[in-house]
């Protein structure tokens, strides 16, 4: 699917006698760690301090919070890989998923910079790198939906349009933090979660208003969805805080937005809003506390096993 | 202060192509935000990313660190910038026409985005993004997300040929 190649004058002809292979066995002599290919720490944003008055601290939990929501997701949906019902629906679930690990590494080097790798730190990888790798599950900070299995297509598509409506509504507001990082974040992930609620909604509307068939497996997998929407509007201390700091989005105020969208998809795809009672939380306790379903050990043995079990490899 | 050196940087800089799209230059693509030199004479490249995860950018990274060295300028160091944002409209008049020409249909201008949630539209909007090959209006996309982050995949209805279509962001 490569666009056809145009050398065209003004190009150095001998730049195309280089290749990728080449760049990589000569970017740095002492090989690459095999898991992670480093993010440059030559980023302004992410190198700049704590805006004034903040919490270093609480600012690194918050980063880690979306960044761990965006990782997971993005884990999850690599799932789909060489395995989606259409080589075009592939290609569109691994580009998601490629869009939602950019916005979890920025978010992950900008936690490690104010300090939150250090206590998983075992090796020379990189803060985006420990943070993924060597953390256990009590200490990832996403939200529940995020690491829930992804069951079908139908299911799938629940999963990204209630995801997306609630990370471009949270993202939307974002643009105007104080931190750097989380502005310009925020600023990119507006508009690529444009494009993933696009695709739910048409694949909703699609299988939704489809066939009997698609329309019930649609329907199932909203009410399996359901359940986990409910700790997505539920503030976290640490949220709070930073709210009034002017750096964080309160969660509750995304609900009539996120409520807006899935008002104007669901009846237009025939579908029933679902009323099913929240689960996910342990004593008010959820994800942002470290405190998972099962689900996220499959998540994080599939994501962290051969790292862990080779963490010297280079290649 | 202006020299020779940081002269030749830029010029080598800006010839540095995009690894994806490769009739593209990166001054092309409007990703290239500043060559400088630091009081100790290395030579600062600013760079954006296209997309948050954009694969190609370690390798630009690395492109504009070789070609510099090889272009004699010792110490060079790529540093990125996420601010302001990187959108299509960033992509010069000289790169549209060097996309259409490799047959790739170049993005539409998108002008500044209206404040406020982004409304969602059940309804694909009606864009027309005309055949790269024969020029024809009438093509449909077959797929939003495309072979790199950048691209959608589109079919002309008029000469049967599929291609690529930068897409709007």
């Amino acid at each position: 699917m490569a666009p056809p190649m145009m050398h065209s004058d003004d190009t150095d002809p001998a730049h195309h006698d280089e290749n990728v292979y080449d760049a990589l066995a000569t970017a740095d002599d002492d090989g690459r760690w095999a898991f992670g290919t480093g993010f440059d720490a030559g980023t302004a944003e992410i190198d700049a301090p704590a805006p004034d008055g903040v919490d270093r601290d609480d600012l690194a939990a918050y980063c880690l919070m979306l960044a761990d929501d965006a990782l997971i997701a993005s884990q999850r949906l690599s799932g789909w890989t060489a395995k989606a019902p259409e080589l075009e629906e592939d290609v569109a679930l691994a580009n998601i998923a490629l869009d939602l690990l950019g916005q979890a590494r920025v978010l992950l080097s900008r936690a490690g910079h104010l300090g939150a790798a250090e206590p998983f730190r075992a090796g020379p990888q990189d803060d985006e790198d420990v943070l993924t790798y060597f953390r256990d599950d009590r200490a990832f900070r996403n939200v529940t939906l995020v690491e829930t299995d992804l069951g079908d297509f139908g299911r799938t598509i629940a999963w990204i349009l209630v995801l997306s409506s609630w990370r471009l509504a949270l993202m939307h507001r974002l643009t105007g933090s104080r931190d750097p990082v989380l502005a310009a974040v925020a600023a990119k992930a507006v508009k690529e979660l444009t494009y993933h609620r696009d695709y739910a909604a048409q694949w909703t509307l699609r299988l939704g208003d489809g066939t009997e068939l698609s329309h019930a497996r649609m329907q199932a997998g909203l009410d399996a969805v359901w359940p986990f929407v409910e700790e997505l509007f539920l503030p976290h201390a640490t949220e709070r805080r930073l709210v009034d700091a002017g750096v964080a989005v309160d969660p509750a105020e995304l609900r009539a937005e996120v409520d807006g969208v899935l008002d104007q998809v669901l009846p237009a795809a025939t579908l029933t809003r679902p009323e099913r009672p929240a689960v996910g939380l342990v004593g008010g306790r959820g994800g942002r506390d470290g405190v998972h379903t099962e689900s996220l050990g499959t998540v994080l043995a599939v994501m962290q096993s051969l790292a862990r079990a080779h963490p010297e490899a280079t290649w | 202060m202006v020299t020779a050196a940081i002269t030749d940087a830029r010029a080598v800089a800006e010839g540095v192509v995009d690894p994806e799209m490769p009739m593209l230059t990166l001054a092309d693509l409007g990703v290239l935000r500043g060559v400088d030199t630091a009081e100790d004479g290395t030579v600062v490249v600013t760079i954006t990313p296209t997309y948050s995860g954009c694969p190609a950018l370690d390798e630009m990274r690395a492109d504009l660190r070789r070609r510099l060295h090889a272009a004699g300028h010792e110490r060079v160091d790529v540093r990125t910038t996420f601010s302001p944002p990187w959108t299509t409209d960033f992509i010069s008049d000289g790169g549209r026409r060097k996309l259409a020409e490799a047959g790739v249909a170049p993005p539409a201008h998108l002008g500044p985005r209206a404040a406020g949630p982004v409304p969602l539209t059940l309804v694909a909007p009606s864009r027309t993004v005309a055949c790269p090959r024969c020029g024809a209006p009438d093509t449909e996309e077959t797929s939003r997300f495309g072979p790199t982050a950048c691209t959608a995949l589109r079919r002309c209805r008029s000469c049967a040929e599929p291609f690529e279509h930068v897409k709007e962001i």
